[in-house]
């Protein structure tokens, strides 16, 4: 276990607020965040730490504001005309929820990958190259290389290395979705913001995926939305609770798991094991 | 009962085919009877020199139709050119931007410009766009125009397209699922650049379909272009000029001096060429779609 996240196992969880610590480095900060929509409070005064190169589970039943969290990370709560937002999100102490500059360079610093996988209406090679040229790079060489280095990074290389001008569409759901973890890393974000990428695909899909994760968080900062408990064990690194909008327990898995303080979260472990 | 449910469900399955078979049928009717009543003219002038001789003078029995199928294609291509920009943006707009309270309220909207008549277009046309034209467009480029014009017919054509183009794109980028966009967004790409590249590139055949559907709309349109484009056979490229497009010189002249040897077959000739030039043009989107659909 990482010193960071010893740190933060000295530490008492507290429930709905920011777990300090003194030499925690977190990679994303949150506080006092809400969303209404109309008159839905969908996210209730949120206040999370999120550690660098660890996965961070957001465990919930459906419905509780995991994906509007997820979404208020990467600013795409902006598409909503309809969601109110306040609060405050830093990523290395710059506020990004209240800006309005640059956003498309803030997003680029989080990969996303969606419940089901949108390829975008381009070949398998034009997917990952995507965000690289939106950058600005031309050169064929450099994004030649780029497209098979992340190609690889998830394990699709070998399979596409033939048809990289087919359409991205012709690929399986789970290539699908191994594509879009490739097209999102291309942009060398700092965080992956997963929103239960494995709920669409095949078991042996999933663990392809599962397994990616395990080896990406040695580079990246994964947050990971789901509400399967059993993968939410297998793989958080630490664990943040919700139910209805708010974050009810958050902290080490082992200690969540074992110990929940909350009847809610009790439930939850009764009702998902 | 049972015997009941039968006949209902065997009539049902047979109408279904009868429809079928009739609205399958029914152009080739149309097509053929055009035909046959434009034999006698094909039987003294040839084919090329029907269609690409400006030669017009019914009372020589000279029979030139390149200046009504130009004018018809030039007041199209105008009209398409107007039109374009106004829908497509306007669509993007409705389906990406805007609210769903926007969308809610233009429907409706959209509805009421694609059921009015298109008199009601002709009328707005005489009444603010050729006078547009003529008093404020011609002299501010120099030059002078009734205002009867190419330009005029376009111009209301366009306004006539939009809905059904305009509808249909709606639709279409209805259907974009938001996660596309999403991910374009995520990638770092600026709203504009993440339109382009998921909304408009990923439906080129759907965008196609559309504009095929409001060009065949304004080929055809007949009584609102009649009323403004002056109706003047002419060879001139000059939007500020009249021209004589094909549905209104059946429009106008069917019906009357029918005693000139070879007229009324002339006229049903200028059908045909319609006929068949909707017929090239829905082959023409068809395969642009064949092709867009296949990348």
């Amino acid at each position: 276990m990482s010193i960071l996240l010893q740190e933060i196992r000295k530490q008492p969880i507290e429930t709905s607020s920011i777990t300090v610590t003194k030499n925690l480095t977190p990679v994303l900060r949150m506080e006092n965040l809400h969303v209404y929509a109309d008159h839905l409070h969908i996210l209730n005064d949120v206040n999370l730490l999120i550690p660098r190169n660890q996965i961070t589970v957001l465990l919930g039943p459906s419905g509780c504001g995991k994906t509007t969290l997820l979404k208020c990370i990467n600013k795409l709560t902006d598409l909503y005309k309809e969601l109110k937002v306040s609060g405050r999100i830093f990523i290395d102490d710059k506020d990004i929820l209240n800006t309005s500059k640059n956003v498309p360079d803030i997003r680029r610093k989080m990969g996303l990958l969606s419940q089901r996988p949108y390829p975008l209406p381009l070949s398998i090679f034009k997917n990952v190259a995507y965000g690289i040229k939106l950058k600005g790079v031309r050169d064929k060489k450099l994004l030649a290389f780029n497209v098979e280095k992340h190609l690889r990074e998830v394990g699709l290389w070998e399979e596409v290395k033939n048809r990289l001008n087919e359409p991205a569409s012709c690929l399986s759901i789970g290539q699908q979705q191994r594509l879009c973890l490739a097209r999102g890393l291309a942009v060398k974000p700092t965080i992956i913001l997963a929103d239960e990428p494995t709920s669409a695909l095949d078991p042996k899909s999933s663990n392809i995926i599962e397994r990616s994760f395990g080896e990406l968080k040695k580079n990246y900062t994964i947050i990971l939305v789901t509400h399967s408990l059993r993968q939410a064990m297998r793989m958080a690194d630490y664990v943040v609770f919700m139910s209805e909008g708010s974050i009810v327990e958050q902290g080490l898995p082992e200690i969540l798991f074992n110990r929940p303080e909350t009847a809610q979260l009790r439930d939850y472990l009764k009702e998902g094991c | 009962m049972e015997l009941r449910r039968r006949i209902v469900d065997s009539f049902n399955g047979k109408w279904m085919l009868i429809s079928l078979i009739i609205l399958f049928i029914l152009p080739l009717v149309i097509g053929t009877g055009l035909y046959l009543k434009s034999i006698p003219l094909l039987e003294h002038h040839s084919l090329r020199q029907l269609v690409f001789s400006t030669n017009w003078a019914p009372s020589r029995s000279s029979f030139g139709f390149w200046s009504f199928i130009s004018g018809s294609l030039y007041v199209t291509l105008i009209s398409f050119l107007l039109s374009l920009p106004f829908c497509l943006f306007a669509a993007i707009y409705l389906t990406q931007f805007s609210s769903r309270f926007l969308l809610r309220i233009m429907h409706p909207v959209i509805d009421i410009l694609s059921g009015l008549p298109s008199v009601i277009y002709g009328v707005w046309g005489i009444l603010i766009v050729v006078p547009f034209i003529g008093d404020y467009l011609a002299p501010a480029l120099g030059t002078t125009s009734t205002g009867y014009s190419v330009l005029a017919g376009g111009s209301v054509l366009a306004v006539m397209c939009i809905p059904y183009s305009l509808n249909m794109l709606i639709e279409i980028f209805r259907t974009v699922p938001c996660g596309l966009r999403e991910a374009s967004l995520s990638l770092g790409a600026t709203s504009w650049e993440a339109v382009k590249h998921v909304v408009i590139r990923g439906n080129y055949p759907g965008i196609i379909a559309a504009f095929g559907l409001g060009i065949a709309k304004a080929f055809g349109e007949t009584i609102a272009v009649m009323m403004v484009v002056g109706n003047v056979v002419s060879n001139s490229f000059n939007p500020l000029d009249p021209a004589y497009p094909l549905p209104a010189l059946i429009a106008n002249n069917y019906g009357e001096m029918l005693s000139i040897p070879l007229y009324d077959s002339a006229l049903m000739f200028a059908a045909l060429v319609l006929f068949i030039i909707i017929v090239i043009i829905n082959l023409i989107f068809r395969f642009l779609i064949h092709k867009t659909r296949k990348k």
